[in-house]
């Protein structure tokens, strides 16, 4: 009888902290473990013990989808729905926005944004498939917590060979 | 004055506080209950507006949405979907999916005042949605094909008005 109720009480306590950390996650911070050479020099992924950095996302951003120029994001791919991209937050809607190798400008449509990776040699982003949807943003990034010599904030940045949008 | 002091000293703090962080407690696990259940198994919806006449009405609707299957990739031509509109994420818009990932879509331009129309195939990892009041709806007809990732739900059962209880047709 006394290991009935030891099991029923661990699978009690099992069941609300899934389901209380599965809310935590969805609706306040994440912890997100990020892959691939995109985001370099800011974040890495080269070390093949640890797959690499670990940061915490933000999920306030979701409720009325306000970011600014510079915010890291994850999101959704545009092409499979079952991954998940972090790259930085280049164009909001409605601005107009100059593509880094030619001298071309584009508007971003409403309800869109423009992203790219910090690696732009190595970053699959907004330069291939075009704006995404702001409803494929899934958090922001907001601290790295992971490898230890680099915890702390992460600021918004702008890349240095762009030049803000108007 | 004293006598005041006694009192609030026999007042039990100790045990009132331990009630109120467990009923505190309590009421966090039934709202995160509530948000796992909405957002992950089985959610409450009441659509608004014609896009989807017939089969849905203007108003007045509730609907189950199953938020299962989209993420097993169970979503299919003819299901009814809860989308993100891509044009304002604060808005969710439900539709018709009319083609998948390669299929070639054949969709009338500007229904009502022409007749002409247009074939688009959907590129990977997009869906082509559209109203089924082609009249008034505002879908991929303007805003081209969606990313998979913004179904939030299967529109699959319809819980009010009792007349019309049952499982929405996927045609």
């Amino acid at each position: 009888m006394g290991t009935r109720n030891r099991l029923w009480s661990i699978a009690k306590m099992t069941v609300t902290g899934g389901v209380m950390g599965v809310t935590i996650s969805d609706r306040y911070v994440a912890v997100v473990a990020i892959k691939g050479h995109s985001m370099h020099p800011t974040m890495t992924a080269t070390d093949s013990a640890l797959r690499g950095d670990v940061v915490l996302a933000e999920k306030g951003c979701l409720d009325q989808y306000k970011f600014s120029r510079g915010d890291v994001v994850l999101f959704k791919c545009p092409s499979n729905h079952k991954e998940v991209f972090v790259k930085r937050l280049i164009g909001l809607p409605g601005e107009w926005i100059q593509l880094p190798a030619s001298s071309e400008i584009i508007k971003v449509p409403q309800g869109h944004c423009w992203v790219e990776g910090d690696n732009a040699a190595r970053s699959w982003d907004s330069r291939s498939f075009g704006p995404i949807p702001l409803g494929l943003i899934n958090g922001r990034v907001t601290h790295i917590i992971w490898p230890p010599s680099k915890i702390g904030r992460l600021e918004r940045k702008w890349p240095e060979d762009r030049i803000p949008p108007f | 004055m004293s006598g005041f002091v006694r009192r609030l000293a026999g007042i039990p703090w100790r045990q009132i506080a331990g009630e109120a962080i467990s009923g505190g407690l309590l009421v966090a696990q039934g709202l995160c209950a509530v948000h796992v259940v909405s957002e992950h198994v089985l959610g409450v919806v009441l659509p608004r507006g014609p896009s989807m006449l017939p089969a849905l009405n203007m108003a007045g609707d509730v609907l189950l949405s199953d938020k299962v299957s989209p993420r097993y990739g169970r979503v299919g031509p003819g299901d009814v979907v809860l989308l993100v509109s891509p044009e304002d994420p604060r808005k969710v818009v439900i539709k018709r999916v009319l083609g998948m990932e390669g299929d070639a879509v054949t969709y009338p331009v500007d229904a009502g005042n022409t007749d002409a129309s247009k074939t688009v195939v959907v590129p990977q990892g997009h869906i082509w949605v559209q109203g089924d009041n082609i009249y008034a709806s505002k879908d991929s007809r303007q805003f081209g094909p969606v990313p998979y990732g913004l179904v939030k739900g299967k529109m699959s059962y319809r819980i009010w008005p009792p007349t019309r209880i049952g499982s929405i047709d996927s045609n």
